[in-house]
């Protein structure tokens, strides 16, 4: 069986920034396993620009970005498997997949989990109605309209305030379509704020929010959509109900962690992020399983995928090197306000400083989140705004850290 | 000039019903005819239904469908056998909640009895929990029928037709019939023209079987569509019962079962709602909470959260309640095989050889066909593989090494296999229910594009042009 000191199972941003930080940690057997292709998972198709700000200081369309890493993978000499799907990953760190030259099966010092994201279909909605051509999840109507050039209807309404929608929403009117709403249930939208100036004030496209679509209308292509106001049970209002004739409807509605490998190999996943459970080197409850990017949680951007698969990459190469760690015994956990904290455990390593990453539950103006483990506060931060579609990432010192006797709880209060 | 074609034998309608028809018919030495108005075969009642092989003792004593449904379930196994269709001899619980209800599982078992059910057998509340945990505590006691099975019924028409396919019968699709002429011989003509004529005529129509029978000049029976509207779920709860659990028929209506599908996932429903048109699949809110609510009386930890997708089938039941298998009193050479609702699946290999019994009577001249074939060979699913299998395949053919659907493991070998093998796939919803590649749980989020991708290279047809499931369902927008 071929073995591989680190094997990274995905191509796409994490898995990328995973194997360059492990390599140019020391590490150099490293296989990255995709199943396209070509590099660059989703950002092949994010032909839009923003990409980039944070992590590399110059704006950049997706399959720039993708390009940045591809280049380093390739110049450090990374195995890379194209065509390559991972069918299992086994505690024992056996990974196999298979190609057109058969099945393959390789055994790995320590995995990266870098598998992204999949969109919430219209079936797990539960949307009523018929079931007609013209209903497609944003990513799909992205990738063929970017990837293989065909339009997908002219008049479109898109349900969900994602940042997916809202570019989509941008890209359909750059094309010549129609797009007549966009609706949200919730009470607020979960894009960037960028992106809703950019995408759909900028091109006068209404957004409904506490709206949603009740029922889809059309034998064979949708020929229309009724939607209707919910109320704060986010049931439909029947009588805010109205019909908008379209040809397509656009789903933005969540992305869900693709974790069906990360279950195969007993990996605990946790029920908010829909991710693995992690401590601070991004490692599983698995030694030497690492997980990083959307496959751990979903992130607004790009450069935030990178800086967490660099963290794993690094933690992969420390442990094929034996680096010693510290036992991370330490929970983390979600108090007002809070929806998630990421790592969900921690060692007290004090060599350095600890980022903890969270999103809050609900829109706040000015608020102090406070870090805090048992009566010692080890960190604060004021924000002048808080959004469940903005990750929020609070470090506590080392020094703080080392005060820290029990479970690291993050709260909020607001601030008037 | 158009040529006409003709056949001993036309079938209109290329459902669960006509396709196993056309499959016995072609064990003879017959030219035969399936005429379908849709893109693909198993496009009505076949497609959305439950999938349920029923032990047979719900239908009273006497009928037709007495008669039919126990005689046919082993005919039905010995069929997906040959055929190689996905199914599973899993066994059937009718709950009782109570003593009244309780009262009717004995009625049921006596009903079963007479029609020939085979182990039938009354338990405890207890012991029904034992079979099966995840049941709720309210029940009292229950009917277990083991010669009860589930089956995928679209798989099994699209097996059925490939078979007879095999064996030398016509399909023909996009052929909406709309004029019957009887003269010495059958002369029937599409929307767009086309024409063909047999000597005998079946109408296997379905939902349109009244219509049909009308157009042939013998409208006696109108069929009273009922819709039926189900929730899919993920198949991590497709464990949550193995076997198939149904209600006692209450005066409120006949329950909602809770059942594993053949695939392996979650099946809850059906509602039973009158609908004016037999094509109206279209889902309802209250219907889709309908069925959430009475599933999980039966199976209290249903998690509806993992439901994957849901959908609406239409019965094409008649006042009679019984099916309608019989030769036309005025017309010579027309038979109807219609109103076929439950449990006109678990009955269809009997059917279709009841049918083939009454051509016979009407003068069609059997002889036997030496070539039969009744084996259709496997669908080569990866997914129910091992790695060595897997290997072995894609080193002869590469394509199989490829994944297209990662949620349900379909490779393009597969896909390439659906849409060249009869009867070959035409859309994207025809590759779906043959390899199943855009059915699990992202909804062919990731995979439509390729399947699409695939369609365009195999069949010749510009991406444009795809549809989702024929007529005016194209996947993208021409340029103007």
């Amino acid at each position: 069986m071929p073995e591989f000191d680190i094997v990274v199972v995905g191509g796409g941003p994490a898995g990328m920034a995973a194997a360059v930080a492990a390599y140019d940690r020391g590490v150099t057997n490293i296989a990255v396993l995709d199943r396209e292709e070509a590099l660059g998972g989703i950002l092949k198709q994010c032909i839009h620009n923003g990409f980039g700000l944070h992590k590399l200081g110059r704006e950049l369309t997706g399959p720039e970005y993708a390009a940045v890493y591809e280049e380093q993978v390739i110049n450090r000499g990374i195995t890379v498997f194209y065509e390559t799907m991972v069918t299992a990953v086994s505690k024992e760190k056996i990974v196999t997949a298979q190609n057109a030259s058969g099945v393959l099966k390789f055994k790995a010092k320590a995995v990266v989990l870098a598998m992204g994201c999949r969109e919430r279909s219209r079936g797990a909605l539960n949307i009523s109605g018929t079931r007609p051509a013209g209903v497609y999840s944003a990513g799909t109507a992205q990738k063929l309209m970017n990837c293989e050039g065909f339009a997908v209807g002219k008049r479109a309404v898109i349900l969900g305030s994602g940042d997916i929608g809202l570019i989509m929403a941008r890209r359909l009117s750059l094309e010549g379509a129609k797009v007549e709403a966009v609706c949200e249930i919730m009470p607020y939208s979960g894009g960037l704020t960028r992106n809703i100036v950019q995408c759909l004030e900028d091109y006068g496209i209404p957004l409904y929010l506490s709206t949603t679509v009740a029922e889809i209308h059309g034998r064979e292509r949708v020929e229309g959509v009724t939607i209707a106001k919910v109320d704060e049970n986010r049931r439909v209002i029947e009588e805010t109900k109205q019909y908008i004739p379209c040809d397509t409807l656009l789903l933005s509605v969540g992305l869900i962690p693709e974790n069906e490998l990360t279950r195969g190999a007993g990996i605990p996943i946790d029920s908010v992020t829909n991710g693995a459970v992690v401590d601070e080197h991004r490692q599983t409850a698995v030694p030497g399983i690492f997980a990083c990017g959307n496959v751990l949680q979903v992130h607004d951007l790009v450069d935030y995928v990178s800086d967490e698969a660099e963290i794993a990459g690094i933690g992969a190469a420390d442990f094929v090197l034996q680096q010693s760690q510290t036992a991370a015994n330490l929970p983390t956990k979600a108090g007002f306000g809070v929806r998630y904290v990421l790592p969900q455990r921690v060692s007290q390593d004090t060599s350095k400083d600890l980022d903890l990453f969270l999103r809050v539950t609900q829109p706040f103006g000015k608020v102090r989140f406070t870090v805090r483990s048992g009566d010692t506060v080890l960190a604060t931060a004021v924000r002048l705004k808080a959004a469940p579609g903005e990750m929020e990432k609070l470090t506590i010192k080392n020094a703080a850290l080392s005060q820290a006797t029990d479970a690291l709880t993050v709260e909020l209060e607001e601030l008037a | 000039m158009n040529q006409i074609n003709h056949y001993d034998v036309l079938i209109a309608g290329a459902g669960v019903t006509g396709g196993l028809l056309a499959r016995e018919l072609t064990r003879y030495r017959l030219s035969v005819c399936v005429l379908e108005k849709e893109n693909d075969v198993a496009m009505g009642a076949s497609k959305a239904n439950s999938g349920i092989i029923h032990g047979g003792f719900d239908p009273e004593p006497g009928t037709l469908k007495a008669k039919l449904n126990a005689k046919g379930v082993p005919m039905l196994y010995e069929t997906l056998r040959e055929l190689h269709v996905p199914h599973k001899n899993n066994g059937s619980l009718v709950l009782a909640f109570g003593k009244e209800e309780e009262k009717t599982l004995a009625l049921l078992l006596e009903r079963g009895q007479k029609n020939g059910v085979p182990d039938l057998r009354l338990l405890s509340g207890d012991e029904a929990r034992a079979l099966e945990p995840n049941l709720s505590s309210e029940v009292t006691g229950a009917l277990l029928a083991p010669s009860a099975g589930i089956v995928s019924p679209y798989e099994l028409a699209i097996a059925a037709i490939g078979n007879a396919m095999d064996n030398g019968a016509t399909l023909l699709r996009n052929f909406a019939v709309t004029a019957i002429e009887k003269t010495d011989r059958f002369t029937v003509t599409a929307a767009d023209g086309r024409q063909v004529t047999g000597r005998y005529f079946v109408n296997c129509a379905g939902g349109f079987a009244d219509r049909i029978a009308e157009m042939a000049g013998d409208g006696f029976f109108t069929i009273l569509p009922r819709a039926g509207e189900y929730l899919l779920l993920d198949k991590a709860e497709g464990a949550a019962v193995s076997h198939t659990i149904f209600q006692v028929p209450t005066k409120n209506g006949k329950g909602v079962l809770v059942t594993p599908t053949a695939d392996g996932n979650l099946l809850l429903g059906p509602t039973a709602v009158p609908v004016d048109d037999p094509a109206d699949t279209a889902t309802t809110a209250p219907g889709l909470e309908t069925v959430a609510t009475l599933a999980r009386k039966s199976v209290p930890s249903v998690n509806t959260r993992n439901v994957i997708t849901s959908f609406a089938g239409v019965r094409a039941s008649e006042k009679g309640g019984d099916f309608i298998l019989r030769a036309s009193e005025k017309i010579p050479g027309l038979v109807h095989a219609a109103a076929i609702d439950s449990p006109g699946l678990s009955s269809c290999v009997a059917i279709a050889r009841y049918v083939v019994n009454i051509l016979k009577e009407q003068g069609l001249i059997l002889t036997e066909n030496p070539d039969f074939n009744p084996i259709r060979e496997d669908v080569h699913a990866f997914r129910h593989m091992n790695d060595r299998e897997r290997d072995g395949y894609i080193k002869a053919n590469p394509a199989y090494g490829r994944i297209i659907c990662r949620c349900e493991t379909v490779s393009e070998g597969e896909i390439v296999d659906a849409l060249h093998r009869n009867p070959p796939a035409l859309d994207v919803d025809g590759v779906k229910r043959r390899t199943r590649s855009g059915m699990g749980r992202c909804q062919g989020g990731f995979c439509a594009p390729y399947v699409m991708r695939l369609i365009a290279r195999e069949t010749g047809l510009p991406m444009q042009k795809i549809t989702k499931k024929g007529g005016a369902s194209r996947m993208l927008t021409e340029e103007e």
